[in-house]
């Protein structure tokens, strides 16, 4: 669902204006950092892997009983090229659907490239570096730690279109609303995202280790043990996580928020709802509709909202601090 | 997801035709995109006058471009998701609800959801008129006219010209895969499929490592040179009648707003 | 105009692989000589031919270009005269049209935007490809590929040559038209190749390249009258070609 992208008008021009300044800004510096790192090859590079990011979103990869899925490609394509020029490209194929394929609001442009491009590829790449800490250092601890963090990215991608939509919706749909669903239903489109981005990496370790910008830290010696994880065991795991999450976003929907509303009154957030004036959307008093569940959506946004800016901006400092050695 | 559009690449997409649009500049063609989907994105959603005057406005421009009905809805389908959406909004949105025939739905979410349909099929059937009106060559000099930094055009260029190539290597894989009897229906199925991608992938980037040799070979060194056509004497149509479409457009959405 | 080509103990070793992909390679080739390269798979042509317009360093030995070493500062001037046409075509077709791809080695030695149109049509002329100018590569059949690829070179008016694999893909009218264009060329040529008739009707000399050096330096003619020499290094004419008379 959410690799539909949002047509014009979809947001208020004032939240399409800020995910437009915050895009661009990102991309200007993604385009910097892959001048630095590829040099004069970006050009052919960043064109040839933005047309396989194109061709790979097109693929029909099966999910269950003949059902079909698409890949999203955020997490994949900066886990092989680095978050800089993973963005980069999946940037320019937002940009391209746009205007070229017509999949996409030339307005809207701002947050449909942060939403499929900068949110997957940095959120991503921060998940990955963590689970790469947790994992073995070897080839199979760089796929499992692929599979958690495209399965992530998803869900952050999903957090962030919903954030988007508190601030600036068009439409009378409650956040609660939107962001259960979205959260809960990516959730579950994570788990085909991040089983199918690592066997693509497990694909791409063993015929040309050095493309996997993610192990590059890895000395040769580490790449060639492989226990091959199965499959079935990775999705097994993914559905166990995503039922978790959408159990926990469930609480929204269910109007059963005890726990975190006590949290929520614990931390302050009460207070802050009456005088909370949402800028720019005339639906925002609908976003947090009657006085419990304010508290309770304020809450879950302002969580996700650190959850997101946590990843995302982990995601830019680590790609930011660490300068990745000369791409072969 | 418009998979049928975007199956095979972007080559396809222009209908050639000897018309005034297909004349016209493309960097006007480009601006005047712009400029439409910001009149779209601005016309207040219950200005229902403003968004037949936009349809109007745009099924002019196909038709002085010359293009074929069909052909322009069947690539606009690429907006049918969104036409999904718009139908849940009355369903899923709060605020003062409304008769609609049995049931009863929000008739903000009426109003949103017909703004949604109409921007949703609007800006996509623009983007529709525009490339099949342009070639990729002539889009490009375009963006590049536009000042769009030359390495971001060398990028899409790069890309619209290996696209086709990429994707039919991954649809050749899938079919080498079929006929050898693999038909996965489950996702754990799926390892043969991503094998065949990362494979694609690595292809992929070892075509773009030869592409840099090649262009070394020209004598290409960090500067892409600026290989934009030498303006050939006056245009066949001006900016301003390339822009006119456009500008209707926005002051019908300004007048909207104001009413 | 064509130049001399100076190949002085070139080694190089791949850094995934255990040996040495060239050995000490020596080659003189005389302005204007055409020289056809063969040799089995993996003895070292495609990489002996990436290191005469520089694409490689050369990590040990010495490659002259018309007496100018093919390092350092002379580079750029080195990619202008030696041609370099790619076993790929869609490799070196880059641009989103043709006139543009032929354009591009001119823009990057510096031919005015002015003169490029004349520049572009006298290239694509001259490989009878003038009516693809305004076309897309990914249109052109596998001949018509070939063709512009060798204008995009051309275009630049090489002094030097190298051709890899031109004619794999090629059908018999194609292989042919292609022969007849190359020796109506003045310029110093080098044809890496599998495909020995073609070898013969454009190359009066040809070097057999194995494990990495020269090991067969022999009038074309010569060598492919020797079945057995050239069997010692998996060269075989196809089947049913009889050597005709000169």
């Amino acid at each position: 669902m959410l690799a539909m992208h949002a047509p014009d008008g979809f947001l208020e021009p004032g939240v399409a204006a800020v995910t437009a300044l915050a895009s661009l800004a990102v991309m200007a510096l993604a385009l910097r950092a892959a001048g630095r790192d590829l040099d004069d090859r970006q050009v052919p590079l960043a064109g040839v892997a933005a047309a396989f990011i194109f061709a790979a979103q097109m693929l029909n990869f099966p999910v269950a009983s003949g059902t079909t899925g698409h890949l999203l490609g955020g997490a994949l394509a900066a886990i092989l090229l680095g978050p800089w020029v993973g963005s980069l490209v999946v940037g320019v194929v937002v940009l391209v659907q746009a205007l070229v394929f017509a999949d996409g609001g030339i307005t809207a442009l701002g947050c449909n490239v942060l939403n499929m491009a900068v949110v997957p590829a940095f959120g991503g790449w921060a998940v990955f570096q963590l689970a790469r800490r947790l994992l073995p250092r070897s080839a199979g601890g760089v796929v499992g730690a692929t599979a958690v963090a495209a399965g992530a990215s998803v869900v952050l991608s999903a957090a962030a279109f919903s954030l988007e939509w508190l601030f600036g919706a068009s439409a009378p749909v409650p956040f609660d609303t939107v962001f259960g669903a979205m959260v809960g239903v990516h959730a579950l489109i994570g788990i085909g995202e991040g089983v199918l981005s690592a066997m693509v990496v497990s694909a791409v370790l063993a015929a040309r280790p050095d493309l996997v910008a993610g192990a590059r830290d890895l000395a040769p010696a580490q790449l060639v043990d492989r226990p091959r994880v199965s499959a079935r065991a990775f999705a097994l795991g993914g559905i166990v996580a995503a039922a978790a999450t959408a159990a926990a976003v469930s609480q929204l929907a269910a109007d059963d928020p005890d726990g975190l509303e006590r949290v929520a009154i614990e931390q302050g957030f009460a207070d802050q709802a009456e005088a909370h004036r949402l800028a720019g959307s005339p639906f925002a008093e609908y976003a947090t509709r009657g006085i419990d569940d304010e508290t309770l959506s304020l809450a879950v946004a302002g969580l996700a909202g650190v959850a997101l800016t946590l990843a995302v901006g982990g995601g830019l400092v680590v790609a930011i601090r660490s300068r990745p050695r000369a791409v072969v | 997801m418009g998979g049928g559009l975007r199956h095979r690449g972007a080559l396809h997409l222009l209908v050639e035709r000897d018309s005034p649009v297909h004349r016209a500049r493309p960097e006007a063609k480009v601006v005047a995109l712009v400029l439409f989907a910001v009149a779209l994105a601005a016309t207040p959603e219950r200005a229902l006058a403003a968004f037949a005057l936009h349809g109007a406005v745009l099924a002019l421009v196909a038709g002085a471009a010359r293009l074929p009905a069909g052909t322009v809805r069947r690539r606009a389908l690429v907006a049918l998701p969104f036409l999904g959406v718009a139908a849940l909004l009355p369903f899923a949105a709060d605020g003062p609800r409304v008769a609609l025939g049995p049931l009863a739905v929000s008739e903000d979410g009426l109003w949103a959801g017909g703004a949604l349909a109409a921007r949703a099929v609007l800006g996509a059937t623009a983007a529709v008129v525009l490339t099949a009106t342009t070639s990729v060559a002539d889009l490009l000099a375009g963006l590049a006219h536009l000042r769009l930094p030359r390495v971001v055009v060398g990028i899409v260029a790069s890309m619209l010209r290996y696209l086709d190539l990429v994707a039919d290597q991954l649809h050749r894989t899938r079919l080498a895969m079929a006929a050898r009897g693999h038909d996965p229906r489950w996702l754990w199925q799926a390892r043969p499929l991503a094998a065949g991608a990362g494979t694609l992938f690595v292809r992929t980037y070892e075509r773009g490592e030869r592409v840099h040799q090649a262009m070394l070979a020209r004598g290409f060194t960090r500067r892409l040179p600026d290989l934009r056509p030498p303006p050939a004497g006056a245009p066949a149509i001006g900016w301003a009648a390339a822009l006119a479409p456009a500008l209707v457009s926005l002051l019908v959405a300004v007048g909207a707003i104001l009413r | 105009m064509s130049a001399s080509l100076r190949v002085r103990g070139l080694t190089h070793r791949y850094p995934t692989s255990s040996g040495n992909v060239l050995d000490g390679l020596d080659l003189d080739v005389a302005a204007g000589e055409r020289v056809a390269l063969l040799g089995p798979n993996g003895s070292g042509k495609t990489t002996l031919a990436l290191h005469l317009n520089g694409l490689i360093p050369a990590q040990s030995g010495t490659v002259e270009v018309g007496g100018r070493p093919v390092a350092g500062e002379h580079l750029p001037e080195v990619r202008r005269r030696v041609g370099l046409v790619f076993q790929d075509p869609d490799d070196q077709l880059f641009m989103p049209r043709v006139r543009e791809d032929v354009a591009f080695g001119p823009a990057n030695l510096g031919v005015p935007a002015k003169e490029r149109p004349a520049v572009v049509d006298r290239a694509l002329a001259a490989v009878d490809a003038a009516h693809l100018a305004e076309r897309h590569p990914h249109h052109l059949s596998g001949g018509e590929k070939r063709r512009v690829a060798l204008a995009t070179v051309l275009a630049m008016e090489p002094d030097v040559l190298v051709l890899d694999e031109p004619t794999s893909g090629l059908d018999p009218v194609g292989r042919r038209e292609l022969a007849e264009l190359l020796v109506a060329l003045d310029t110093t040529l080098l044809v890496v190749t599998h495909d020995l008739p073609f070898a013969l009707q454009t190359c009066p000399r040809s070097v057999v390249i194995d494990g990495g050096r020269v090991v067969i330096d022999a009038p074309t003619a010569e060598l492919l009258a020797d079945p057995d020499r050239l069997a010692r290094h998996r060269l075989e004419l196809p089947f049913g070609f009889v050597l005709g008379p000169g």
